[in-house]
This record gives structure tokens, C-alpha cells and sequence, in this order.
């Protein structure tokens, strides 16, 4: 029989009372109170105390181990996407810390919540070139929203609790904690509390209620109002505020490729994508909107395409949580700062019930033009070549619009994103704002070691596959249950595309010639197949969705098949082609 | 707004942490622009540290990064300031050779119209003191430099706005209210 233990009564914060332990077991307990029950990384010299004291908490804490720190790194923010808690990631110091860099710009640009916690060289060899040291601090600090080095013991509690912290709440992002071998084996007295608030930092900026108004004031009057949403409606959980405010007010509303998902594709206000690749009446009516209302969107420049051309005409409301984010591409007339839940919230409060019937119809008829010219055979080819389009239309079929997309970055993540259905929200991860190669592989992974429950399809070019494919060693150790759909078109294709299109067909270094990916597959004892015939792709399909596991599934599409519609680079968004 | 270059002074209230320095100019590297001058030194309020950044910019660009800067988490306020919003001042230090003092008393007769005074007088060396504009320091530079200028320093704009409070206020009320 065991005793229950009744908690004490204390008018004090929570702490965990005071222990003495190594800085290493110190780590591992915060971890388990910031409630990690999953660690993606690489063991090496300079953080195996940590490693050493994960051995004893492995019932708690799974740690994934990766093939190279950049695979652990995308797996952090796949398991961080599709789970919704904070991502963590474990590295050596020198190269295992360097290795990471890419993905923390990638957490960074997508604020995406990581806390990568590096071992360092003992701190009386910092500064000394000591081997593997590296100034971890230095060469991530463009590319975090906050890092730290810890070289004593005492310092553990009070940084980890600020990175998580802060990794976590305002405008999510990726935080490096660097800590000294020496630090991990030093014994001190351990108790620790949640950091809640710091003087310096403002997570989320008061509402003005007098700018709501004002921008309730401009929707109510407008007469082709048109709405621009972006990830800040998913990572302030705001999609249910989102749909009644568009609702309401029967609003067209395009989604940038960071804001997918957040509105289902067959809702009949979700006019579709924003963007270079996006589709046509999005970009084209932008130029013809009279307000414009920008909702945890950014204005980046593949959205935008050349700003001086931009919805001159349109005044602009920009509901954002980062302050640095107003004006900084495209200025606001009535700039809402603040979480978009908070905004969207009392935004409804204000806004009078309308429908703008006539200005939807433009929509729908760029649609069909699109339809036309582009859609119809993208999805039903009629030539013999496989299209990556109709890849895309029958997994939408066999899932019931119902599974994670992961995309790795170029033609493949552009109609994976354009043609996936969507029936629920956050359901899509991708690469957004680095357009990071390799992503897609390591951050399906951690999407399926996220969301268990789902079925999660990482989509998957020959190019980018083959830049982190070693993960499907992680993939056959863990049991990972994620679905690996490979479209070779054995070129670099959006570089092909590129080079068609504005460099005279001069295809220099974008020619694939690959190895046996099916022998691969195998060796990484993964099921696999291959479809080369149009006649087994609705089959092959059905297995690689139905397969209760990991699967692998490579479909050989058209080598040259363009991605339409475009906004050539430097062009405005109403130059955008068709063909 | 203003889009032709011109003098900026920003200034940031900081935490004292190792790094920021580097986190700040990151700021401005990332966009090329460069920094003219920068200081740093605790502020009137304890603990809290002050960054003063001199650039040629144009206005357009110094909001943005002054956003950026703020946005930083050890930042309690930042902001920006043209030429006439501050009083500014520069301190410069200028060393001479000895024998330049007893050739007569034209370079004790420069020092006084410039408003400069001697810091140290030494057996082979002197040391001259100046504050004042760049043009200031400057003019004292060109009067010297027959004499001979064996080392010669400036130190970074150092400038408070001509506002009653200016953002130390702001920085005074956020601190008040974390203390609550």
C-alpha cells in the first residue's frame, strides 16, 4: 500500500522544494515541470551529462534520436506545429550547435516555439579554441528571439524557465540556452518556479480599443472589403473569432501559405491563396479592394510582390501582435495591435452584419478563369505525364480532407499547399518563410511523433529529400507513423521553372540524375512503392494512406511541368500569369 | 515622412546583459546601415543601462530599426531623435609633444579660444581635453596639427532630448509597474 502524499497549503508560489543535484539533472526535472514529454537530438561530447541524466527519466521523457542535428532541429518544429507545445531540441557544442543554425532561422522567420539547449566547452577553455567550441551565442543571435549561456549551476533555473518562457508566449519563437560542460556536472542547490512575466518584454501589447473602432468604422463603410490572414490566427487559437468575424461580415479572405488550414478550404468566404504561386483572383483583386484587413500576416514579399504597386488604393488595417511588424512593408492606416483572439474578439463586437455578394462573384469568377486555364489540368491531366496536381486531388480523396501536410520547399510545396483540402485547422506545416530544403522529411516526423492521432503526409520533392533523406533511419527507429510521398520530377523544379521562364531554358546544375530511392526505402526497411502509370495511382495511394505505419511512396511526375498561376519576381501582384 | 538622410540619435533603455550589445548591432548590420557612434552607461535609474547610437539615415529606415530594437527582450523603450530634439555633445582628447609648449605660447593661446583645457602635463607629453560638436573638437583638431598631434581620440555622441521627461519616464513606469 502506498502513502497519499497531501500537498501542503502555502500561500507562497509553487516551487519545487530545494535539492541538491548536478546542473545536467537539473536540466532534465525543469524539462519535466515545463511539461516536455519529447526531446528531439544528437549526443556528443560536451552535453553528455545531460544525456547521462536523461538515461534515468526515459519512462518520462522520449528522446528522438536523430542522424543529424539539422533532421533534429525540423522534427522539433514539426512535433512543435502539429502538437502546439513548445519544441526541444539537444545539441553538442561546435558542430552539433552549428548544425542547428538553419532551423532555428527557420523557427525564427515562422515563429515557430523551440528551446535548443547546446553543450558548450568547460568555461574555463571559452574563448580558447578548445575542440568543438564555437560561439554559440554569437552565431545565433540574428536568428533567435533570445539566447543565454549558462556557466554555473545556479544560473540553470532562472534561464530555462525565461526561455521557455519566452519561447512560448507573444510572438513565439526559437530560443538557444548554451550551457558549459562544467555547468552540467556542477552540484547546487535545485528549486525551481515558472518565469510568468519579465519588466523588459510585453507578450502581448494592450488592446486600443479606440483603433478596434476605428477599423469597424472603415469595414462597415467598405464596399469591396477583403481579408488577408496569416499564422498569427492559428498560433493565437483564434480560428474560431476569425471565422465569426468574416462571417458576420461576409468578407472574401485569401491565406497566406504560413495561414492555411486556419479556414476550411470549402468555406465559402476561404477564396483561396495569396502570393507568388497563389491563386488569381487573390492576388488580382488585391490591386482592387477598397480596405484591406491584414490579420497575423506579415506582408512578405512573396505575398506582396513589388510593394509600390501594392493595393495603392486600398486602406489598410493590420491587426498583429509584433509592433515591429506595423508599417514595416506595408503601412497601416489603422494598425490593431495585440493577440489576434483579443482583437478579433472585440472586432465582432463592432462590425455590422453585411454580405458584399457582388464583390465574392469577382472572386468566383477569376475562379473559373483560373479553373480554365490552369486548375482543371493541373488536376485531370490529359496527357499521359503524371502531375504532382492529381497526386495531390486523390490523397484529399482517401483522407477525407482530414490529415497533416508537411511540405518540404519548391514546386511540390506549392500544389501540395494550393490543392490540399483542409477540413480542420492546423494542419498544415511547411517551410514558410526560409523556404528551408530538407524540412519536410525531419519535420513530418515530428509532426507524427506530435499528433499520434493523425494521419500525417509529408510531400516531399526529389531535391529536398535528398538533403536530410538519412532521417529515415529516425523514422525506422522511432516507429514514426508518417507517410512519405516522394514527387520526383528528377529536376531542382522550381529552379527549372525559374530558369525556363527568365533564363532562356538554360538549365545549369538543376538536372537530377538520383540514386534508386525504392532501394533506399528498402534499406531503411520502410515499405515502399512506386508508381510510374496513372492506372496505379488511386491504388497506391489507398495503400500508402491505409498502411498502419510508416510508408514510402514515390510518384514519378512530369519532369517540366510548370507551377501556374506566378507573379514573376519583382512584378505587382495584378501582373500575375496564368500561363 | 522624411526619406533623405539625415542625423539620428537613437537611444534604448536596456537591461544590463551580456550579449545585447551584439543583439543590437545585429540590428543594423542586417540592414547595412552604419554605425556612427555608440555609447553605453547606466542610466539615472539603477541597473537600467543606456545605448546611444548616432546614424545618417533617413527616417523611414531609423523607425523600423528603433521597432526592431525595442522588440529585443532585454529593451524596456527605445527611440529616435533628430539633431535639433537633442543636446549632444562629443569629448575629445588630443596629445601633443611637450616641446610644443615651450616654443612660445601659441598653442596656450589655441587651447583658451577653443574653450579646451589641459588634462595632464608631463615631462614628454600633454594631454588637451575638449567637449563640443564634432565641428568643435574638430576646428581645435586642424588648429593643433602643425604642432604635431601624437595621438588624438573622440568618444561616441552622447545626447538627452530637449523633451521635459523624454523616455526615461516611460522607462520609470514600466519598471514601477513590473515592481507591482
Amino acid at each position: 500500500m502506498g502513502t497519499v502524499e497531501v500537498p501542503e497549503l502555502t500561500s507562497q508560489p509553487k516551487t519545487t522544494a530545494t535539492k541538491r543535484m548536478t546542473g545536467a539533472e537539473a536540466m532534465v526535472r525543469i524539462l519535466l515541470e515545463e511539461n516536455v514529454d519529447m526531446a528531439f537530438g544528437y549526443p556528443g561530447g560536451a552535453i553528455m551529462p545531460v544525456y547521462d541524466a536523461l538515461y534515468d527519466h526515459q519512462d518520462t521523457i522520449h528522446h528522438v534520436l536523430a542522424r543529424h542535428e539539422q533532421g533534429a532541429i525540423h522534427m522539433a518544429q514539426g512535433y512543435a506545429r502539429a502538437n502546439g507545445k513548445v519544441g526541444v531540441c539537444l545539441a553538442t557544442s561546435g558542430p552539433g550547435a552549428t548544425n542547428l543554425i538553419t532551423g532555428i532561422a527557420d523557427a525564427q522567420i515562422d515563429s515557430t516555439p523551440l528551446v535548443c539547449i547546446t553543450g558548450q566547452v568547460n568555461s574555463s577553455l571559452l574563448g580558447s579554441d578548445a575542440f568543438q567550441e564555437c560561439d554559440v551565442l554569437g552565431i545565433s543571435m540574428p536568428v533567435t528571439k533570445w539566447n543565454y549561456q549558462i556557466t554555473r549551476a545556479e544560473e540553470i533555473p532562472q534561464a530555462l524557465a525565461k526561455a521557455f518562457y519566452l519561447a512560448r508566449t507573444g510572438r513565439p519563437g526559437p530560443v538557444v540556452i548554451d550551457i558549459t560542460k562544467d555547468a552540467q556536472f556542477e552540484e547546487f542547490d535545485f528549486a525551481y518556479q515558472k518565469c510568468t512575466s519579465l519588466r523588459s518584454y510585453t507578450p502581448k501589447p494592450k488592446l486600443d480599443l479606440s483603433k478596434v473602432e476605428e477599423a469597424a468604422e472603415l469595414i462597415n463603410n467598405a464596399e469591396r472589403p477583403y481579408v488577408l490572414f496569416g499564422q498569427g490566427v492559428l498560433l493565437a487559437n483564434a480560428e474560431k473569432e476569425f471565422k465569426q468575424f468574416i462571417e458576420k461580415t461576409g468578407i472574401p479572405s485569401a491565406w497566406t501559405i504560413m495561414g492555411l488550414s486556419a479556414l476550411e478550404t470549402d468555406h465559402p468566404l476561404n477564396v483561396g491563396m495569396l502570393g507568388m504561386h497563389g491563386n488569381y483572383g487573390p492576388n488580382l483583386l488585391t490591386n482592387e479592394c477598397d480596405i484591406l484587413i491584414a490579420i497575423g500576416m506579415r506582408f512578405d514579399d512573396r505575398v506582396t510582390g513589388n510593394l509600390s504597386t501594392y493595393a495603392r488604393q486600398a486602406k489598410v488595417i493590420h491587426l498583429e501582435i509584433d509592433p515591429a511588424e506595423i508599417d514595416k512593408n506595408v503601412s497601416a492606416d489603422v494598425p490593431v495591435l495585440g493577440d489576434a483572439k483579443e482583437s478579433l474578439t472585440e472586432l465582432i463586437k463592432h462590425v455590422k452584419p453585411n454580405s458584399h455578394e457582388e464583390w465574392l462573384q469577382r472572386f468566383r469568377d477569376c475562379d473559373k478563369e483560373e479553373w480554365d486555364k490552369v486548375i482543371e489540368e493541373e488536376l485531370h491531366p490529359t496527357t499521359d505525364v503524371l502531375s504532382m496536381g492529381e497526386v495531390i486531388r486523390i490523397i484529399n480523396k482517401k483522407t477525407n480532407d482530414d490529415h497533416i501536410l508537411v511540405t518540404d520547399v519548391g514546386q511540390h510545396q506549392m500544389v501540395a499547399c494550393r490543392y490540399t483540402n483542409f477540413s480542420r485547422s492546423k494542419s498544415n506545416i511547411t517551410s514558410g518563410g526560409l523556404g528551408t530544403m530538407g524540412f519536410g522529411l525531419p519535420a513530418g516526423i515530428g509532426a507524427a511523433l506530435g499528433a499520434p492521432d493523425r494521419t500525417v503526409i509529408a510531400v516531399v520533392g526529389d531535391g529536398g529529400f535528398q538533403m536530410t533523406m538519412q532521417e529515415l533511419a529516425t523514422i525506422y527507429q522511432t516507429k514514426a507513423k508518417v507517410k512519405v510521398l516522394l514527387l520526383n520530377n528528377e529536376f531542382l523544379g522550381m529552379v527549372r521553372q525559374w530558369q525556363q521562364l527568365f533564363f532562356e531554358k538554360r538549365y545549369s546544375s538543376t538536372e537530377l540524375i538520383n540514386p534508386d530511392f525504392q532501394q533506399l526505402a528498402k534499406g531503411f526497411y520502410i515499405p515502399t512503392k512506386k508508381v510510374t502509370e496513372r492506372e496505379n495511382l488511386d491504388k497506391a495511394i489507398e495503400e500508402f494512406i491505409n498502411y498502419d505505419g510508416a510508408y514510402f511512396l514515390e510518384v514519378m511526375v512530369g519532369k517540366e511541368n510548370n507551377v501556374f498561376p506566378m507573379v514573376p519576381s519583382g512584378s505587382g501582384v495584378a501582373e500575375i500569369r496564368l500561363e | 515622412m522624411q526619406s533623405e538622410l539625415q542625423e539620428f540619435t537613437i537611444t534604448a533603455y536596456t537591461e544590463n546583459h551580456v550579449g545585447l550589445l551584439h543583439r543590437l548591432t545585429i540590428i543594423f548590420t542586417k540592414r547595412k546601415i552604419n554605425i556612427e557612434s555608440l555609447t553605453t552607461s547606466e542610466s539615472e535609474t539603477e541597473g537600467i543601462h543606456r545605448f546611444t547610437i548616432a546614424v545618417t539615415e533617413t527616417e523611414e529606415q531609423v523607425i523600423k530599426v528603433v521597432k526592431q530594437i525595442e522588440k529585443q527582450v532585454e529593451v524596456l523603450k527605445a527611440d529616435y531623435y533628430t539633431k535639433k530634439e537633442v543636446v549632444q555633445q562629443e569629448l575629445a582628447l588630443y596629445k601633443i609633444s611637450t616641446k610644443s609648449l615651450t616654443n612660445g605660447l601659441e598653442v596656450e593661446r589655441i587651447v583658451r579660444e577653443h574653450n579646451a583645457r589641459f588634462l595632464t602635463i608631463e615631462k614628454h607629453f600633454v594631454v588637451i581635453e575638449k567637449s563640443g560638436f564634432r565641428r568643435e573638437t574638430m576646428a581645435l583638431f586642424d588648429e593643433l596639427k602643425p604642432f604635431g598631434i601624437n595621438e588624438f581620440v573622440r568618444s561616441g555622441r552622447i545626447a538627452v532630448s530637449r523633451e521635459r521627461d523624454g523616455i526615461g519616464k516611460d522607462v520609470e513606469k514600466i519598471l514601477a509597474e513590473a515592481a507591482l
